[in-house]
């Protein structure tokens, strides 16, 4: 047969929903998580890790006698001084690690359980597995940030003994949006592992490298490579005002390729409202403002609306990948 | 699409498979009637299990057609899988579901009506002889066990076409002969099937025709006697154990044996045009010597199929 004849079969429509059978997927997946050990270990690290700058930094804030109108956020972003690391910068380590250990061996575990073939005998395509697949690990994701995010907002509430404010609750909502979204990201990168190796040891061990890479070693490395190609004067402080503009903005620019970054911004964008900006502030922008003055939320969110966009755009981005290569793989042994 | 003929679930016509320059699948044509038992023959690597694959639409076809019950499965393999069970090649199932729990994801996955799932999920364990063990959880289940599992899921799915890879590898005597009952009840259901095996005395015993495939061609295809006569030649094999005369010689002029050849002390093989176990019985008689066995030898799979491949071997 001429190989026009593969072309032909390959662009020839196939019938049938791609979605069929996505539901009973979604769900089995959703209850296979949450009944699952796993969960349990990794659910118990999430809290733990949430827990300890939660406790202290409450313990710091019910100290606090000046008003603050956001007290209510100062949980999540204050770093007590005897850990240090806040809330939501252990939450950076941990969202990642919970959502590669929900996803790492999502796909191959099927394969080397030797269900995959007899699944995928079944009416559904391809599309649904995979699709199921991630929305089933992102609701279980959801599920334990929200159940985190109560316990958080109950423990404030009981310890400090003042209700939030509807805007602070707002914020906080927000704030779940993107931890959720920054989950999201990182269940596609270990999903991603998960069709591309048939070993889920390997698979876990390049998503873990991933999140390691951009924990650590990405922040390190940018001001490096920023520094290599800048000249000496202006890497010396001594350069004009636009030269060293565009210094800090490439440096800024090379770090929001980490997920990491853009969730940092996001999250200080929401919870610290007086967050102009999360570039360089040159003095003449600083004309007429009122430092310190919080911002309104919808101006808080237009600041954080390309981290946002950038980490939903990563995670579609990612999915598609995996969702490519899965469709080329061979289901035989 | 070729409209099918209502007698045959699968037509296969000219079917190719490439990795890269490899034809794994070489231009094959292949019918499978309604309500038969179809076997596939063949070593490890000659195409079976990637014929199988692309019947299901689970592996791109390379050229050729292949309608399933009418339907294309590139083009409706929704249509075709919803209508076609598979047992896969060492089937696996959820370890920590029971099977109740596991044929209801299929069920699910079937988008059967749920008033009759458990219904349907019950007779089906019934069938295969599990109902006992149904919510127990698969990992306590035997390799047996498993198999039979997989059976129940094409039960359940009311299948019009039963697709199993190596159904019987790996188990032993017992658990192949109940499986290979359960396939037969299948075949009485109108199933038709289609499975794929190693174990050719037992694929013998239950198919209704073979193909014999080498090097991603069919070889042979037909009724095992069929391929006997293509393979050994024509004619009727007969054993014969006797002593006290000159067996070759006092057969050699009985009317319508061919050939004489000895296989070990006092048995010769026998092969004769037509049955001539009366004639050959009178003859050591009558010379005299006694005759201690008469064996009418039918022509076994495997001597069919390792006959074949060394004449394959010498031809090449």
């Amino acid at each position: 047969m001429p190989p026009s004849t593969t072309a032909r079969r390959v662009a020839a429509r196939r019938e049938g929903s791609p979605f069929t059978g996505l539901g009973p997927v979604f769900m089995k997946e959703f209850s296979d998580h949450l009944s699952s050990a796993r969960m349990m270990v990794l659910m118990l690290f999430v809290i733990a890790f949430g827990a300890l700058p939660v406790g202290l930094s409450l313990q710091e804030l019910r100290n606090v006698t000046e008003s603050d109108p956001f007290l209510f956020l100062r949980i999540f972003t204050s770093a007590p001084q005897r850990v240090p690391f806040s809330f939501t910068a252990s939450l950076t380590l941990v969202i990642p690690l919970l959502a590669i250990g929900l996803g790492f061996d999502s796909v191959n575990s099927e394969f080397n359980r030797r269900t995959l073939s007899r699944v995928l005998s079944q009416p559904i395509y391809r599309d649904a597995l995979l699709l199921g697949k991630f929305l089933g690990g992102l609701a279980t994701l959801t599920v334990a940030l929200v159940a985190l995010w109560l316990i958080v907002l109950g423990a404030g509430l009981l310890l400090l003994g003042i209700p939030p404010r509807g805007v602070e609750v707002a914020r906080g909502l927000g704030f779940l949006v993107v931890a959720i979204a920054f989950g999201g990201v990182w269940l596609a990168i270990a999903m991603l592992f998960s069709v591309v190796f048939r070993s889920t040891a390997t698979s876990a061990l390049c998503a873990l490298g991933v999140w390691l890479f951009f924990a650590i070693l990405w922040p390190l490395v940018v001001p490096v490579l920023v520094l290599a190609v800048t000249p000496t004067n202006v890497a010396m402080g001594m350069g004009r005002l636009d030269e060293t503009l565009a210094m800090i903005q490439m440096q800024s620019t090379l770090e929001r390729f980490s997920p990491n970054t853009l969730f940092g911004e996001a999250v200080i964008g929401l919870l610290n409202p007086e967050t102009r900006t999360l570039g360089p502030i040159i003095p003449s922008q600083m004309r007429g403002a009122i430092m310190g003055a919080p911002l309104p939320l919808d101006q808080s969110l237009l600041l954080i609306w390309p981290q946002v966009t950038g980490l939903i755009a990563a995670m579609i981005v990612v999915f598609a990948i995996a969702y490519v290569v899965f469709q080329r793989e061979e289901v035989r042994a | 699409m070729a409209n099918s003929e209502a007698s045959n679930v699968v037509e296969a016509r000219g079917l190719l498979k490439l990795y890269g320059t490899q034809r794994a699948v070489d231009a094959i044509d292949l019918d499978i009637r309604r309500g038969e038992i179809f076997g596939l023959l063949g070593p490890n690597g000659a195409g079976k299990t990637t014929t199988i694959l692309m019947m299901l639409g689970l592996t791109e076809i390379s050229g050729g057609t292949v309608s399933v019950l009418g339907f294309d499965p590139v083009r409706q393999p929704l249509e075709v899988k919803r209508r076609v069970g598979y047992l896969p090649d060492a089937v696996g199932f959820y370890d920590h579901l029971t099977a109740r729990e596991n044929l209801r994801y299929t069920a699910r996955l079937l988008d059967l009506p749920r008033r009759q799932t458990e219904a349907r999920i019950e007779e089906a364990l019934k069938s295969v002889n599990l109902a006992d063990v149904i919510d127990k959880r698969v990992s306590t289940y035997s390799r047996g066990m498993r198999q039979r599992l997989g059976i129940a899921e094409i039960v359940m799915k009311k299948a019009e076409v039963a697709i199993l890879d190596e159904p019987t590898s790996g188990l032993d005597p017992h658990a192949t002969f109940e499986l290979l009952e359960m396939i037969r009840r299948l075949k009485e259901a109108g199933v038709a099937v289609l499975l794929s095996s190693h174990l050719l005395d037992r694929v013998q015993s239950v198919c209704d025709r073979v193909a014999l495939f080498n090097r991603g061609r069919i070889a042979l295809i037909g009724t095992v006697v069929e391929l006997a006569n293509q393979v050994l030649g024509a004619g009727h094999p007969i054993l014969v154990e006797a002593s006290g005369i000159d067996v070759p010689a006092a057969l050699g002029s009985v009317a319508g044996v061919q050939k004489v050849t000895q296989e070990r002390a006092a048995t010769w093989r026998v092969v004769a045009d037509r049955d001539v176990r009366a004639a050959v019985a009178q003859r050591i008689v009558t010379s005299g010597g006694s005759l201690l066995r008469l064996d009418d030898l039918q022509p076994s799979l495997e001597e069919v199929y390792t006959a074949y491949f060394e004449q394959a071997r010498n031809a090449a």
